[in-house]
């Protein structure tokens, strides 16, 4: 309920300030989007699967942020960074898309 | 591997399947060998079909329970995590809405600029040829638009029945012995000589235009814009006589249902018609182009 709401405060205090992304961060910045939404997904499906570890959550959150940035940026200097990307969004993307199939068959049994 | 005795009570086909250890990431190792609670996140179990061991209402439950506030430490980082999220999420929303050519990739930058390439060609084409247009009306002196204007009012007047005409057509003369022939009979008539391609029309000493009317006087006799005609009626059309004499004769058409109405409708074709009846141009009171529209 908390982290939801912080979610919600998250949004409201990005439209408000309308920040610019640093020209450095801008590479990075959506793939690890991506990579904290499945961590995300996985926490819900977590939940549910009566597995949840606050602290799990946590340190999966960051390492997959971390993780994902860091294989974009080894993308980038091996000059494969676009591939990479679309390689990193591809496999978070299935990761998202099984999660909420879990979650779907929990909440809904269907 | 995770296995069964890990989660006591908590049976979920749903996971434990060693694809998800080769698609989780490496910090899941090592939380699970500090901790020794129930430590898998995020399960990566593709394809797997999960039978549903809870009742209907057991997941929301489970969902409300771990929802309820709790003031711990990890679910305040968790939140503080959230709220990075979310700004994230904003961020990089209105970043890409404001952002124009700067973040795009180089593949999409040269298709980008071959597309505007080839449309500057495009409009240099048309450049060119307008360019040409506009030396060709400066130079010919004001003959060539002279010309265009002059077609152009021509195709009108002969359109609104200002100007007599001449031209191969057929010639139409229908008998009305009994007073049998209703104003809708000629309309047909009228409607299928433009159907076959009449240019100009003729009933009587009236010519046809856009806004003629039909209609019976109390003879039976018909009434052509207000004029009231008597039988024989002559219709004089201008335009490929073959279409429009075939037209006049199909099956069931004009010269059919006038026969059943005890008329008769004979067609003369000729090389040269005269439609000399003329209707004089009267400026329309309440029509009004419309500049905005056009």
């Amino acid at each position: 309920m908390i982290p939801a709401l912080g979610l919600i405060i998250g949004v409201v205090v990005g439209v408000l300030l309308h920040p610019d992304v640093p020209t450095w961060l801008q590479a990075y910045l959506p793939i690890a989007i991506i990579a904290a939404l499945d961590a995300v997904f996985g926490a819900v499906r977590a939940v549910l699967d009566g597995i949840f570890d606050d602290k799990v959550f946590v340190v999966s959150f960051l390492s997959n942020v971390v993780v994902a940035s860091l294989i974009v940026f080894l993308g980038d200097q091996l000059g494969v960074g676009t591939q990479l990307s679309t390689g990193v969004v591809v496999v978070l993307g299935l990761r998202i898309f099984s999660n909420v199939a879990a979650i779907r068959r929990h909440l809904f049994h269907a | 591997m995770t296995g069964p005795d890990e989660h006591p009570g908590i049976p979920d086909p749903t996971r434990r399947e060693p694809a998800d250890r080769l698609a989780s990431e490496p910090v899941q190792s090592t939380t699970r060998a500090e901790h020794h609670e129930p430590a898998v996140q995020d399960v990566a179990a593709a394809g797997t079909e999960a039978t549903p061991v809870e009742t209907r209402t057991e997941g929301w439950s489970r969902l409300a329970r771990m929802g309820r506030p709790r003031l711990t430490k990890a679910n305040l980082l968790a939140t503080v995590l959230a709220v990075a999220l979310g700004f994230g999420v904003m961020t990089q929303v209105q970043q890409q809405h404001t952002t124009g050519l700067a973040s795009m990739s180089q593949a999409d930058l040269i298709a980008l600029l071959d597309s505007v390439n080839a449309r500057s060609g495009k409009l240099n084409t048309e450049i060119d040829t307008l360019t040409r247009l506009r030396d060709s009306l400066k130079t010919g002196g004001d003959a060539a638009a002279l010309k265009a204007a002059q077609d152009r009012l021509t195709t009108l007047q002969i359109l609104a029945g200002t100007i007599p005409v001449q031209g191969p057509g057929i010639t139409m003369t229908i008998t009305d012995p009994q007073k049998s022939v209703a104003s809708s009979n000629i309309l047909d008539a009228v409607e299928e000589l433009r159907d076959a391609g009449a240019e100009a029309i003729q009933i009587g000493p009236v010519r046809v235009v856009a806004s003629t009317w039909f209609a019976l006087s109390d003879q039976n006799t018909l009434i052509v814009d207000g004029t009231t005609l008597k039988p024989p009626y002559v219709v004089k059309a201008i335009g490929d006589s073959h279409t429009m004499s075939t037209a006049m004769a199909i099956p069931g058409g004009v010269v059919e249902s006038l026969r059943q109405l005890g008329s008769t409708a004979t067609i003369t074709s000729a090389n040269v018609i005269q439609v000399t009846a003329l209707r004089a141009s009267s400026q329309p009171r309440y029509a009004q182009p419309d500049k905005a529209a056009g």
